[in-house]
């Protein structure tokens, strides 16, 4: 059964279902002076997995940097409350510290920056701003050391530079890494299923399985519907043209297989 | 100007080059070399040359060796303090009747002359110096430092000094120096040190320059490499408000090899200038050079790598790259390398590159949960990796990066000022 519903109507039915953690209201942003979030309305209320689906060129990818609070990803109208607080005014890395986690569709090569070296001043960073006491090299070289083999993340990845000469399925994997050292509440994962194959796929949803728990909430963009078969969503929300065209349970996505994303073009002008 | 009493022998070799100074005069832009580094501009020609210095080294000075090694201290240019030779090792002074015949074979002879430079003037003016000499087949396991401070303070005004060393590293000799600039108020430093390798000889070469910032230093090094001998330097350059490092280095035995890594940091108004003449005059030989500069504020840089391959120089093998991260708009480089080769079957290869900050390696960094100016300084220290890396000393390594870190704290700062 398909609920074919508008946006507002979709996500407003959802705010029962628990606080929301993440409140996307009317969300319009421009990158290059080009609007392409044009009226973005998304509610994941605290434990649920949302999927964000749309065509290439739709707009997801931009929803995951302005989101996160890339520079150049400038919103220009509606809000995005986290946690009851105003996410646009904050900046990248207070967001960050805030439990904001976004898994990279191209996780970016730091050549010069050992793993261990960044991993460990982010970990600290996020501890620091939770007034927790920062872990000393040993401490931190332990955690990181039993994270990664459950990850199946060689040792000598960790000594190497972030990313440098990874491939695809290895940076996912140093994604799912962080993730799980991070301990975010909030998981955007963009695109984590491109260029994957099934192993390093099947490795890195049982990373995302393993940190579900009622107060933490995953919204994962994608426009495959195999990542959805390894992690199971509560709703679903198809993006085209910069707008929430419409919202609904896991059979949308079995629908958008068969029919594509054709039945909503009418609705996106 | 009058300089110390000084052996008539050496007084020969100074005039001898106090007159080539004076026939050449000082550099101006005009010159090629220093088309990018006004000299005239800075004013130090006009500090008058500091009186020899009789005290013990000023307290404002720590003279503590940055490597635990055998420490010679000169201050103004002057030789002060005692020391304790290692064995195979000779230390004098450069008026020193033992010093004589060493003096008297490289003194001036390992710097081209006919290049206008101010080693000249170096050569004309110096009060005072240091002659190394490793004697064959010696590996010395404790590194041997020279630091060079200047002092200068209001009741002095600013002041001149030209530091001088000459380094000889005989058949199968090896040792490990260390070379530190340090200083208190205004002041020109116009150092000279001249490596001399024999055949088989090395020498691991490390500088820091890290003088005052109201200083002017200018220093060139001479380095000639004989045959299978290995020169490999390391330079950092964070200090003065003028500074140039020139280097005339001289492959001139079969299978010699150079290296020179070179980092340097300018802040605020600083002006840093590497300029490095490298020939390979016989075949078989190895030059590599890496220079990456960061630059912030109204900072220049000024790079330029003249690789010169003679006709008999075949199976050279010569790499040379200059990289500099501007941090800011004021900040500026210029400069140019250049390839002039004259042997066919050789290899050689050249870069030089200018950048900023990676955008989205920061934006990177700061989505998980990173600071910007943490996020800028990890990749600022990754940008220099390289060059650290091939720092092999540890404590120098160590000292290198705890200049970096104090100057891009000073950079910030200047940054929130405004």
């Amino acid at each position: 059964m398909t609920t074919m519903s508008g946006p507002n109507e979709g996500t407003g039915s959802r705010d029962g279902a628990g606080a929301p953690l993440l409140a996307i209201r009317d969300l319009h942003a421009t990158v290059a002076g080009r609007e392409i979030l044009k009226g973005i309305d998304i509610v994941v209320p605290a434990g649920e997995v949302h999927v964000v689906m749309g065509p290439n060129g739709a707009g997801k990818s931009t929803l995951s940097y302005v989101l996160a609070g890339r520079d150049g990803y400038e919103p220009t109208q509606g809000e995005v409350v986290y946690q009851g607080q105003d996410l646009l005014a904050m900046k990248t890395e207070e967001r960050a510290r805030a439990g904001i986690f976004l898994a990279f569709q191209s996780p970016v090569e730091i050549p010069g920056v050992t793993g261990v070296n960044f991993l460990k001043t982010a970990v600290n960073a996020q501890r620091r701003a939770r007034g927790e006491s920062e872990l000393d090299a040993m401490q931190f070289l332990k955690l990181a050391r039993r994270k990664a083999k459950e990850l199946d993340v060689g040792e000598e990845m960790l000594r190497r530079s972030v990313n440098s000469g990874f491939s695809g399925g290895e940076k996912k994997r140093y994604e799912a890494l962080q993730m799980t050292l991070l301990e975010p509440r909030l998981m955007i994962l963009d695109e984590t299923d491109s260029g994957l194959d099934f192993d390093a796929l099947k490795t890195v949803a049982q990373a995302v399985n393993g940190m579900r728990s009622p107060d933490r909430s995953i919204l994962m963009i994608t426009h495959h519907q195999r990542l959805l078969d390894l992690i199971a969503p509560d709703c679903i929300h198809v993006l085209i043209d910069g707008r929430i065209v419409s919202t609904g349970d896991r059979s949308l996505a079995h629908e958008l297989e068969k029919s594509g994303y054709a039945q909503f073009a009418g609705q996106a002008a | 100007m009058s300089a110390a009493p000084t052996p008539a022998w050496l007084d020969a070799l100074r005039r001898d080059a106090r007159a080539r100074a004076d026939a050449t005069g000082l550099p101006t832009r005009r010159d090629e070399a220093w088309k990018y580094t006004d000299f005239a501009l800075s004013g130090a020609a006009a500090y008058p040359l500091a009186a020899r210095w009789q005290d013990a080294v000023p307290a404002s000075l720590a003279t503590r060796p940055v490597a635990g090694g055998v420490p010679l201290v000169l201050v103004n240019g002057t030789v002060v303090g005692d020391w304790g030779a290692p064995d195979g090792v000779t230390i004098g002074r450069l008026d020193s009747p033992d010093a004589r015949s060493l003096v008297e074979a490289h003194l001036g002879a390992v710097i081209p002359a006919a290049r206008k430079s101010l080693a000249a003037l170096n050569g004309g003016l110096f009060t005072d110096g240091l002659v190394l000499r490793i004697t064959a087949g010696t590996r010395l396991e404790r590194p041997i430092e020279v630091l060079s401070l200047g002092a200068s303070d209001a009741a002095s005004g600013p002041l001149s000094f030209h530091p001088r060393l000459l380094v000889v590293v005989e058949e199968g000799g090896f040792a490990t120096l260390v070379e530190s600039h340090r200083g208190t108020g205004a002041y020109f430093s116009n150092s000279v040190v001249e490596v001399a390798l024999a055949e088989g000889a090395g020498l691991d070469h490390y500088k820091i320059q890290d003088e005052s910032l109201e200083g002017v230093h200018v220093a060139t090094l001479g380095v000639s490499v004989a045959a299978r001998a290995v020169y490999r330097g390391a330079l950092l350059q964070a200090g003065s408000r003028l500074a140039r490092h020139e280097v005339h280095a001289s492959l001139c035995g079969r299978d010699a090899v150079f290296e020179l890594d070179g980092a340097y940091l300018g802040v605020e108004n600083q002006h840093l200038d590497n300029t490095t003449f490298v020939t390979h005059a016989a075949p078989g030989g190895q030059s590599r050079q890496l220079f990456k500069g960061v630059l912030d504020n109204q900072a220049q840089g000024v790079f330029q790598g003249t690789v010169l391959v003679e006709r008999a120089a075949q199976k050279t093998n010569a790499h040379q790259l200059s990289k500099a991260l501007l941090l800011s708009a004021g900040a500026g480089m210029s400069g140019k390398p250049e390839l002039e080769i004259y042997a066919d079957d050789v290899k050689c290869g050249h870069g030089c590159t200018v950048g900023d900050i990676d955008e989205t390696a920061l934006f990177y960094l700061r989505s998980r949960g990173i600071a910007e100016a943490d996020a800028r300084q990890l990749l600022i220290e990754a940008f220099l990796a390289d060059v650290l890396e091939h720092v092999s000393l540890d404590p120098v390594r160590e000292t290198f990066t705890a200049v970096v870190s104090e100057r891009l704290r000073r950079a910030r700062l200047g940054k929130e000022d405004r």
